[in-house]
């Protein structure tokens, strides 16, 4: 290891003398440039400088940077300075490394006022551009769905059902679980709350219409959307990224129908699947928090759930299955697609394609929520 | 830095064994690595000398690669030791080890830039965490060091993504000598270019040889470079070194791969161009 550089001045007749001395390496980088600092204000006033590189122990290329730099600093103040005692391997250094300005780029400046403005602009017109281009996605997967379900062979059978693995049979533990636990907690609120007018078995109605209806299928497409969503994000942004997209196409294969309509409809199937699990995990849960906390018992609760609800309620919440499926598939294809080359671009596409999917799943219920209404089922 | 006398006399002396009292930067013995029930390295020993430019090749799958990644710790080893400036590197704490990584720079075989970040900010990255210093000073040696390994310097604010193959080595080299290493290790560093770029590549790292006084581990498959940029060239077959030498030495050699990779239809072609090409310079 080298000593710590450091600078020794002297005048001599006419100008100063400027020895550097010690290890002028990237290793004592933070000196570096209080040295050169020191070596400038030193030498600076004076005519001449002549700079003495000869005691210099150690010089790479952060090292030669900065006296060189001074060098040229002093110059540019109207101080003729120059080396001396230059060994060959400095020299070559320093010309490697001589001094060249590099203009630090100006920040630009952005007012912020107007820049809320355009920002707001901007998404409003990513949102429509984001409608348009899923309008136009959505036409090619079902022309390509179209072509394929007339061509039983084109049908990817192993890819289906690997997907269908992965969506449904290994979503049911969570799903149920958190499905049983929403119903345990609308059923004990319910209780607290309807036991003040003495009207705690209508607890069972409350869970039955609220999970059939919408909590079931609203809890159990989230899940899916941040679970099987980000999946295929990831999976198809990851194979862009690699080139895989690129490969499919010239391969003749379309990547339409080899990676997205395999994965869209194995979640068209599964969702409503899941979706029948989450109802019965909820009403479990209900059950089960009437039972001990509410005084109701399991043959009471069914009796009471019987007359409650009807076929229709139950279909309510399983109809809306299969499009929601659709929708978080769509958008979670989409968003692959638009990967590009940076790791980065996959964080942020998976994010906004687990926001975007679960914004638009609460939409569409909404959607559906005034659609029965009018049509009064 | 001086190789302890003592580690001198307990070395065997192998085919493998540097010149004697040359200045070893980094001595490797008896290394042995595998994965799962497969032993990739078995007994490996390797002497890097200092301030040479050390060619290492062998068959694709051979390890290679395996042998630089298990140099710079990044895969375990099973047996053996690895000495850098005379120190067992198993025996730095980790202090030691995190100087001994910041006087080495890597270039990976694909680049290995970050993908989020520019040129510019990828050469700065190391500099960022292990230099305090000026974020003027810190753009003036990130850009001096985009110019020393020949990019354009409007290329410092693209992305990894929108450079071309040649322009991402180039820029993995900036980013590896951000630090002033003493020592780099180069994966295939002209894999993947054409003739002109690797010519270019090869010149590239003399020069900066030459001139920072590096170290240099260069994994290649480019009989070119195995010519024209290296002082010394170690072959390695079944797990081992088994050859090293100038390269002069080693196509005399009679080792039945070595004839075939130094003497098949490529080889030949590429010795006979070298030789009209010098005996055209010699006239």
């Amino acid at each position: 290891m080298s000593s710590a550089p450091s600078v020794k001045s002297e005048m001599i007749d006419g100008g100063v003398l400027v020895s550097l001395l010690g290890g002028w390496t990237v290793n004592s980088a933070p000196l570096l440039e209080s040295r050169a600092n020191i070596l400038v204000v030193a030498a600076s006033g004076a005519q001449t400088a002549t700079i003495d590189l000869g005691a210099i122990e150690h010089l790479d290329t952060a090292g030669a940077w900065v006296i060189d730099s001074a060098r040229a600093r002093l110059n540019a103040a109207g101080v003729h300075a120059e080396y001396v005692h230059v060994l060959p391997d400095h020299a070559l250094l320093l010309r490697e490394a001589h001094y060249r300005p590099y203009e630090l780029p100006a920040r630009p400046h952005i007012p912020t006022a107007p820049s809320l403005i355009a920002d707001m602009g901007e998404s409003v017109y990513d949102a429509g551009h984001d409608l348009a281009a899923g309008i136009s996605f959505l036409g090619r997967l079902v022309s390509v769905a179209m072509f394929d379900a007339f061509h039983p062979r084109r049908w990817r059978m192993t890819s289906l059902f690997f997907h269908l693995e992965s969506f449904a049979l290994r979503s049911v533990p969570i799903i149920a679980l958190i499905n049983f636990l929403v119903g345990a907690i609308v059923a004990q609120q319910g209780i607290f709350q309807l036991q003040r007018f003495g009207a705690t078995e209508f607890v069972v109605d409350l869970i039955g219409i609220l999970v059939l209806r919408e909590l079931g299928v609203l809890l159990t497409s989230i899940m899916i959307a941040g679970r099987s969503g980000s999946a295929i994000t990831a999976e198809i942004g990851s194979m862009k990224m690699r080139e895989e997209i690129d490969a499919l196409s010239v391969m003749a294969l379309d990547p339409v129908e080899v990676l997205i309509v395999p994965r869209v409809i194995a979640l068209i199937v599964a969702l409503p699947i899941l979706t029948f699990i989450a109802d019965m995990a909820a009403l479990f849960g209900g059950l089960c928090v009437a039972w001990v906390y509410g005084g109701i018992s399991p043959e009471a609760f069914l009796a009471r759930l019987q007359s409650a609800i009807g076929i229709n309620t139950f279909a309510v919440g399983l109809i809306k299955a299969p499009f929601m499926a659709l929708v978080i598939a769509m958008i979670a294809s989409v968003e692959g697609f638009a990967v590009r080359g940076s790791a980065e671009s996959l964080g942020r596409q998976v994010t906004s394609s687990v926001v975007k999917s679960i914004f638009t799943v609460i939409f569409i219920d909404g959607l559906f929520a005034m659609f029965f209404a009018a049509i009064h089922y | 830095m001086i190789v302890p006398a003592q580690s001198e006399t307990t070395m065997h002396r192998s085919a493998t064994a540097g010149e004697p009292g040359a200045d070893v930067a980094i001595r490797v013995r008896g290394l042995k690595v595998g994965f799962g029930s497969k032993l990739v390295m078995e007994g490996l020993d390797l002497d890097i000398l200092r301030g040479e430019v050390l060619g290492f090749i062998g068959a694709s799958g051979s390890g290679k690669s395996v042998l630089t990644r298990a140099i710079l710790g990044l895969i375990p080893k099973r047996g053996g030791s690895i000495v850098v400036d005379g120190r067992d590197i198993d025996a730095l704490d980790k202090s030691e080890r995190d100087r001994l990584e910041q006087r080495w720079g890597v270039l990976f075989q694909q680049g290995a830039l970050f993908s989020g970040l520019t040129v510019k900010q990828n050469v700065q990255a190391p500099m960022r965490e292990h230099l305090g210093i000026s974020p003027r000073l810190r753009h003036e040696l990130a850009m001096l060091k985009i110019e020393l390994v020949g990019l354009p310097l409007d290329s410092a604010d693209k992305y990894p993504s929108e450079l071309s193959g040649g322009m991402v080595k180039r820029a993995a080299l900036a980013r590896a000598l951000a630090l002033d290493p003493d020592t780099v290790f180069l994966d295939e560093p002209t894999s993947g270019l054409d003739p002109i770029g690797a010519g270019d590549f090869d010149e590239l790292i003399a020069t900066l040889q030459k001139t920072l006084g590096l170290t240099v581990f260069m994994v290649t498959h480019d009989l070119d470079s195995l010519y024209s940029v290296c002082d010394r060239v170690a072959a390695l077959a079944r797990g081992r070194v088994i050859a090293v030498g100038p390269i002069s030495e080693l196509l005399q050699s009679d080792d039945p791969w070595l004839k075939a990779y130094f003497h098949g239809k490529r080889g030949e072609g590429r010795r006979i161009n070298r030789i009209t090409a010098g005996e055209t310079r010699g006239r």
